[in-house]
């Protein structure tokens, strides 16, 4: 709101025109662009900005105020951020707690990630969920580049953003009890928090083969979260399946689940405007419980696929969509949300002391 | 868990009249409750003894019973109609209270009595008992402040030696905070402990560490019988720990909070519910958090409906109060669809992508005395809620909600208040939270004082300061600038910051309509978002709305006749829920008549601003500029076609605005009409070719006009402003000076001050006042074709003078002969014609000996309204509205909807309750200026019965043994005569002063102590009644104030009786009613009877 702050639109494939202001990072040739999605969390912005699930995405935040807490460090979700941009209806100008080290304003360029703000970003969001995930651009550049840059923008599907968010080289985190492998498909930080909280945790890159993994004799492997498109994670059937036949109990997150899924006959599509944020209801099948979960997801498994070979486990009330199974002759079980949180509910952590008797009775 | 089946039959215990921290918010979650169990197909028995509220509504439960709430007449209620089970969590602390004293005396909650439901004996209390709470909380690893219980003051300065000053002292089982304080001090300490042990009914005190200037948070928590448990909302008090949270600015959603620190907080909130034990239903949880260290405590549970949830139901679309009525009867979270998406699930937490500010309303210019400081007690009287998608909107939305004559927050006249104080004085004034504090730090931030230093005085987070700052910001931009010359994307960010026309106006040095012209020719609009729930993620099928300046308008077109009715905004003395009803009652009767019904209100307790109740929802000041934007927006939807908009059943809110609307479009009695009513002159004229006699008086914009007009007609005089409510700055004087002093106050001070003082159109009105006049007020309705349809006439208890409102009034008249009635009949028909009214009228008459004077005619809904209609079973605000569309009297007699009055047989009698248990400084005696905030009605087969009910019902408990102190002015001796009689048959001793027990003396009545004056207690050995109170040696109080000379005797001792909770009364025609009452009631049981069973359904 305070002068000097450049004018700016936000184009979508679909032609449509928001204008609004620029923040964060001034992004090459004034041009950010990518798959637009939205995330409903009252807080938690900056965990949702740093998670490496969005790689690829334009993260729109439905709610009106972000920036108010600042940001601090240590609720980074990854080194640096993955996603291509961020809209919000208003920046906070001057942030407020004691946790915090910096404005978002300043953690956006820290980690270079634009953004556009002063938005409606309600009939963004209304937009979005009628037509679906669109791409778009926002920046300096002309209305006309803009919309070139959105409609050429590959999206997420058929692409592997997988492998530019996964770690280079293994490292290990944590010392607790048992030891499990973790593949980082872009695992999110508070993942390998509530991990280590049961294990010393060797995280490796996402291409690691399963006799790499195997040779390491873990007591229980682990499959993270990541970006975009299960279908084209290479080699990760293969490498999973083995891992699970040879007896070694997974347990999948996410896009771990969708992978769990598909190395066991699963098929897995896209949403139209998939899952993001922090309120969706999801009952446990084995207890009738409800949990209210955190959840970040544009693919999805299709339960009938799995029909012979899995337990479904988890059900999403909201659209009856799938979130969670239970092999049926193996040790391995996953789900599609967040029962780590970070941002979100507490509600679904009994899933990492489960992860953990499966590896106590193995 | 489906429904259960084992039980058929619930008894749902309702709040009770309206009093400060109780308020319509339980009538809104109670008529949720009786709706859905109804649907359910269990039979619904109420018991509530307050006649205003919709769900006491005949139609609403199958067996309502307006009796008094007592666990006496709650057992009888029981015996009669032997419900399985009890629900008591959707009447507020007073149902919570009641169930507990059943509980006690094993009349519910223990095997074959009926079962409570919602929440058990236990679960209640340990959230209500302090110490159980805190040792709860500590078992399950939460921290609490520092604290210890006490039940006398030797333990109180136990624990006080233990902990350490400053400490809070809350009293056990109370509502709204009655009796908590903060003590920095011994001496105030010692004051507060003693006043928090009178006020618990237990006689407990919590004594526990202040954190005062803490973060304030509350979780609104939903719990179903499976254990699932969801949050609702999170709230954030914009005023920091130290002000009661029902006297605080509130914000949702909590705006400061990360993440980390909101989860833990969550895990807290779900961690009580689970361990306190609520077994289904709602709970709120309030935290406290070291804005330093992060560092968080719990400081209480309600384990029930709150008037949180009714804020937070509204501000995110999620009914608690109607599904905690389903889970009260089995279902779980996921078997109740959401009803706003229809589509998914009610267990889910709902997420919002706005933001909500609720702003009380108080009412300390209606009572002098009081300090005006908020704490620890709750004092307001009400609260607006305004909904915008930033912080900076949605607080000016709401601060123009108040409807106080402020426009926002400054950029108004209202801000040279403040100029007279220097930064050091300004930021001191801050520091102390009062209602002008908001107000005082825009005043501070406007000169430059910093963030921080402001922060420093208030403790108000910084970023609570900065939002603010944006708008001082924005207005220096603009400031001295010609309109001309602001951009359009200056007016539309100023637009977004929610600055109203009239800010704008005045900071331009223009008028508003100027403004508006402006805008629009900039194209800048206002557009609707729609409160969904979901942050738009789901489609919404409930058309609730809001205002901001967005790109996108979300109100749907519809080519259905449409009506849009304005509600009556924040709840205040004289304007309450009567009002509500009123507009509800309409909403519901012309959507069966196939009108499509449009609401638009601000205030968040109402069952008006439930999006089940209109077929749209506007959440919308109630200002012209609102107001003519949802005009704008609904002619636009339907195609160009303009809605009718009802103005008359809100109160003064809409009726003030009848004037700016066009006049096409207002149903019911003409603008034009409205003003020959208001409009002294006119009104006068009226009178005058009707031949209808009017006490003599006139009009006065300065002293000097009011004095000629009080020497032509004698004293003493009433004076009042004209186009208020509630007898607001209404004064009877005696003499020229009093006379002076009153136009004065009228001009400068208080609130009428703030809007501009008097003027020609806005003149004093001095009339004669008729001393020991019977005052009476009639309800009618009249059609198109000119029948008149009386819907009843109410005799007032106390004498012309006492403000209706505060007054107590039959129906049928009591004292009143054939002839006067008829007389007054004729009067009103006479004067609904000449106005040629469309809808409602309200007439009030004196009687004084043989002649009926007309004091005014309102042609509105009146307070009335509700009480008229269930004392005679016609639904007046229904037939009003629908004949105010155009529908004849006789049609609606055909339709059925109009039915011949229940007459004979019953009494119904409605009694004020005052506020004054919270203000014990303030003088009881009652007098033109309205000050009750609530009603309760009486009724059974005699006057003195239905009496003694109202008097039970409001809380004055008539002696049946011990002493009764009479004093008396000379007028109301030879009344306070019979009184003295009646209580000697009754068996009761009498105390009068001096002067009263000579006089009774001289009849033969001698008493049994007689009490000196205050002022002459130095000479005499007489006891002085002061003492006689506060030892409890006398069980009533009657005391009458004197007209004119020394009052300070009689006011010491009304305060007295107040301070120390004896039951008093001020008029010696409710002593007198309430011995008739006493004699008629002796050796008998009370009898109890549903409103449906007299009404003969």
């Amino acid at each position: 709101m305070t002068t000097g702050i450049s004018e700016i639109a936000l184009v979508l494939e679909d032609g449509s025109i928001f204008e609004g202001e620029a923040i964060g990072h001034v992004p090459e040739n004034g041009i950010a662009v990518g798959e637009v999605v939205f995330n409903t969390t009252l807080t938690g912005y900056q965990e949702v900005a740093t998670d490496p699930s969005y790689a690829g995405q334009i993260i729109t935040f439905t709610t009106s105020h972000i920036g108010n807490y600042g940001a601090t460090v240590i609720d980074n979700e990854s080194r640096r951020t993955f996603a291509r941009g961020v809209i919000v209806r208003d920046l906070a100008r001057r942030h407020s707690n004691w946790r915090s080290e910096m404005s978002l304003d300043d953690m956006l360029k820290k980690y270079q990630l634009p953004g556009i703000a002063g938005i409606d970003t309600r009939r963004l969001t209304r937009l979005l969920r009628d037509s679906g995930s669109l791409r778009g651009a926002f920046g300096t550049a002309d209305q006309k580049s803009l919309l070139t840059a959105a409609q050429s923008d590959p999206g997420t599907s058929g692409i592997d953003l997988v492998s530019q968010v996964t770690t280079q080289e293994k490292y290990t985190y944590g010392d607790g009890r048992f030891s499990v492998v973790a593949y980082d498909f872009g695992i999110k930080s508070t993942i390998l928090r509530c991990l280590s909280e049961i294990a010393t945790v060797t995280v490796v890159p996402a291409h690691t083969t399963a006799a790499e993994v195997l040779a390491m004799s873990p007591d229980g492997v682990f499959l993270s979260n990541g970006p975009g498109d299960p279908e084209m994670v290479r080699d990760a059937s293969t490498n999973i399946r083995q891992i699970v036949e040879a007896g070694v109990p997974t347990f999948g997150i996410c896009l771990g689940h969708q992978l769990l899924s598909r190395a066991f006959g699963g098929h897995t599509f896209k949403l139209p405007f998939g899952h993001h944020g922090g309120n969706h209801p999801v009952r446990n099948l084995r207890t009738g419980a409800v949990e209210i979960t955190s959840q970040n997801h544009n693919f999805c498994v299709d339960p009938d696929s799995l029909s012979d070979v899995a337990e479904i486990t988890h059900l999403n009330l909201n659209d009856n969509t799938n979130e969670g199974m239970k092999l049926k002759k193996y040790r391995a079980f996953s789900v599609q949300y967040h029962p780590e949180a970070g941002p979100g509910p507490h509600d679904s952590r009994y899933l990492f002391a489960e992860f953990a008797e499966l590896m106590e009775t193995r | 868990m489906p429904r259960r089946n084992d039980i058929h039959n619930i008894l749902i215990i309702g709040s009770g009249p309206i009093v400060i921290g109780q308020a319509c918010e339980f009538d809104y979650s109670g008529t949720q409750a009786c709706r859905v169990l109804k649907s359910e197909g269990y039979r619904v028995v109420l018991a509530n003894s307050n006649p205003a509220t919709i769900m006491t509504d005949p139609d609403f439960a199958d067996r309502t019973y307006i009796e008094p709430l007592t666990p006496e007449i709650l057992a009888k209620i029981i015996e009669r109609e032997k419900p399985d089970a009890v629900l008591p969590t959707l009447g507020g602390q007073t149902g919570l209270n009641l169930a507990m004293a059943l509980y006690e005396q094993g009349l519910v909650g223990v095997p074959g009595t009926p079962e409570l439901i919602g929440a058990n004996a236990e679960a209640i209390a340990t959230a209500e008992d302090r110490d159980k709470f805190k040792q709860a909380m500590i078992e399950i690893g939460l921290n609490v402040p520092r604290s210890g219980i006490a039940h006398d003051m030797d333990e109180a300065h136990r624990v006080l030696t233990e902990i350490g000053l400053p400490v809070i002292i809350r009293p056990a089982y109370i509502l709204g905070g009655r009796g908590t304080g903060i003590a920095n001090t011994v001496e105030e300490f010692e004051k507060i402990a003693r006043d928090g042990l009178d006020a618990s009914p237990i006689r407990e005190i919590l004594i526990e560490t202040s954190i005062v200037g803490w973060k304030e948070y509350e979780l609104e928590v939903m719990r179903d019988r499976a254990d699932n448990c969801v949050i609702i909302c999170s709230i954030e008090n914009f005023d920091p720990m130290g002000v009661h949270t029902g006297d605080s600015i509130t914000v949702a959603p909590a705006q400061t909070l990360s993440d980390v620190e909101y989860q833990r907080m969550r895990d807290a909130a779900l961690a009580c519910i689970r361990r306190v034990g609520v077994e289904t239903g709602g709970s709120n949880v309030q935290f406290a958090l070291n804005p330093a260290n992060g560092e968080m405590v719990v400081i209480e549970m309600n384990p029930r409906v709150s008037r949180s949830s009714a804020l937070a139901s509204k501000a995110t679309g999620f009914p608690i109060a109607k599904i905690a009525a389903k889970l009260a009867v089995g279902y779980t979270l996921d078997e109740i669809p959401n009803d706003i998406t229809k589509m998914t699930p009610a267990s889910f937490e709902p997420t919002i992508d706005y933001v909500v500010t609720k702003i009380p309303r108080w009412a300390f210019e209606k009572l002098p005395g009081t300090s005006g400081i908020l704490g620890t007690q709750m004092q307001s009287v009400g609260e607006a809620m305004a909904i915008g998608r930033t912080f900076p909107e949605s607080l000016q939305k709401g601060l123009r909600s108040l409807e106080q004559g402020r426009l926002g927050l400054n950029c108004d006249a209202g801000e040279a208040l403040y100029l007279k104080y220097d930064n050091d004085a300004l930021l001191k004034k801050a520091a102390i939270p009062t209602p002008d504090r908001i107000f005082e730090v825009g005043e501070a931030l406007r000169r430059g004082i910093s963030v921080e230093s402001v922060h420093d005085a208030t403790k108000i987070d910084p970023w609570f300061l900065d939002q603010m700052q944006m708008i001082i910001d924005e207005r220096q931009q603009l400031e001295g600038r010609s309109l001309e010359t602001w951009s359009r994307s200056e007016m539309k960010r100023a637009k977004r910051l929610g600055f109203s026309d009239g800010q704008l106006a005045y900071i331009a040095g223009t008028d508003e309509d100027t403004v508006r012209r402006q805008r629009e020719s900039l194209g800048i609009v206002p557009t609707y978002k729609t409160v969904d729930t979901c942050s738009a993620e789901f489609a919404a099928e409930t058309p609730y709305h809001y205002s901001t300046y967005e790109d996108e308008n979300e109100v749907r077109p519809s080519s259905r006749p449409r009506v849009i009715i304005l509600g009556s905004g924040p709840n205040r003395i004289g304007q309450g829920i009567e009002f509500d009803y009123c507009c509800v009652h309409a909403s519901f009767s012309l959507r069966d008549a196939g009108y499509e019904t449009v609401m638009v209100n601000c205030n968040p307790e109402t069952v008006s601003t439930d999006y089940d109740t209109s077929d749209r929802l506007y959440f919308e000041p109630l200002t012209r500029e609102d107001v003519l934007n949802v005009i704008a927006a609904e002619t636009h939807a339907a195609g160009g076609v303009p809605p009718k908009v009802i103005v008359s059943l809100g109160g003064q809110t809409p009726l003030k605005l009848s004037g700016l609307i066009d006049p096409a479009l207002i149903a019911g009695t003409s603008p034009h009409s409205i003003d020959v009513a208001e409009d002294r002159e006119k009104w006068n004229q009226l009178c005058e070719q009707l031949s209808i006699p009017q006490p003599p008086g006139g009009t006065a914009v300065t002293v000097s006009e009011a004095q000629t007009i009080a020497s032509r007609v004698g004293f003493p005089v009433l004076v009042r402003p004209s186009y208020v409510l509630g007898g607001r700055a209404m004064q009877i004087v005696h003499d020229q000076d009093a006379l002076a002093r009153a136009m004065q106050q009228m001009a400068t001070d208080g609130s009428l001050g703030k809007e501009g003082g008097l003027s020609a159109e806005r003149p004093v009105l001095i009339d004669r006042f008729l001393e020991d006049a019977t005052e009476v007020d009639v309800d009618a309705i009249r059609d198109a074709t000119g029948e008149v349809l009386i819907g009843g006439v109410m005799e007032h208890v106390e004498e012309a003078g006492v403000h209706s409102g505060d007054s107590a009034s039959a129906i049928p008249p009591q004292t009143l002969p054939t002839w006067v009635v008829e007389v007054i009949k004729a009067y009103t028909t006479s004067i609904a014609n000449a106005l040629d009214v469309r809808g409602l009228i309200n007439v009030q008459y004196a009687v004084l000996g043989t002649t009926v004077y007309v004091i005014e005619a309102n042609p509105r809904a009146s307070r009335t309204v509700p009480f008229v209609a269930k004392a005679t079973g016609v639904p007046l605000a229904k037939v009003a509205s629908r004949v105010m569309l155009g529908a004849t009297l006789a049609e609606l007699r055909h339709e059925g909807l109009l039915t011949d009055p229940v007459e004979g047989g019953h009494v119904s009698v409605k009694e004020a309750v005052m506020p004054f248990n919270r203000f014990p400084e303030v003088d009881t005696a009652l007098g033109p200026e309205m000050r009750s905030t609530g009603e309760v009605m009486g009724i059974d087969r005699t006057f003195g019965k239905a009496f003694v009910k109202s008097q039970t019902a409001a809380g004055t408990v008539l002696p049946t043994e011990g002493m009764v102190f009479l004093s008396l002015n000379d007028g109301d001796k030879p009344a306070g005569l019979v009184v003295v009689q009646r209580l000697r048959e009754l068996g009761l001793g009498v105390a009068a002063t001096t002067g009263t027990a000579e006089y009774l003396a001289k009849f033969d009545q001698p008493v049994d102590l007689v009490v000196g004056k205050l002022s002459e207690i130095e000479n005499t050995s007489l006891d002085n009644a002061v003492d006689l109170v506060a030892q409890k040696r006398i069980s009533f109080v009657v005391n009458t104030p004197h007209g004119r000379g020394s009052r300070e005797d009689g006011e010491a001792i009304r305060k007295a009786a107040n301070t120390h909770r004896i039951p008093a009364v001020t008029t010696v025609e409710a002593a007198l009613a309430a011995v008739m009452g006493l004699w008629e009631q002796r050796n008998t049981e009370i009898e109890v009877r549903s409103l449906q069973e007299y009404h003969g359904r």
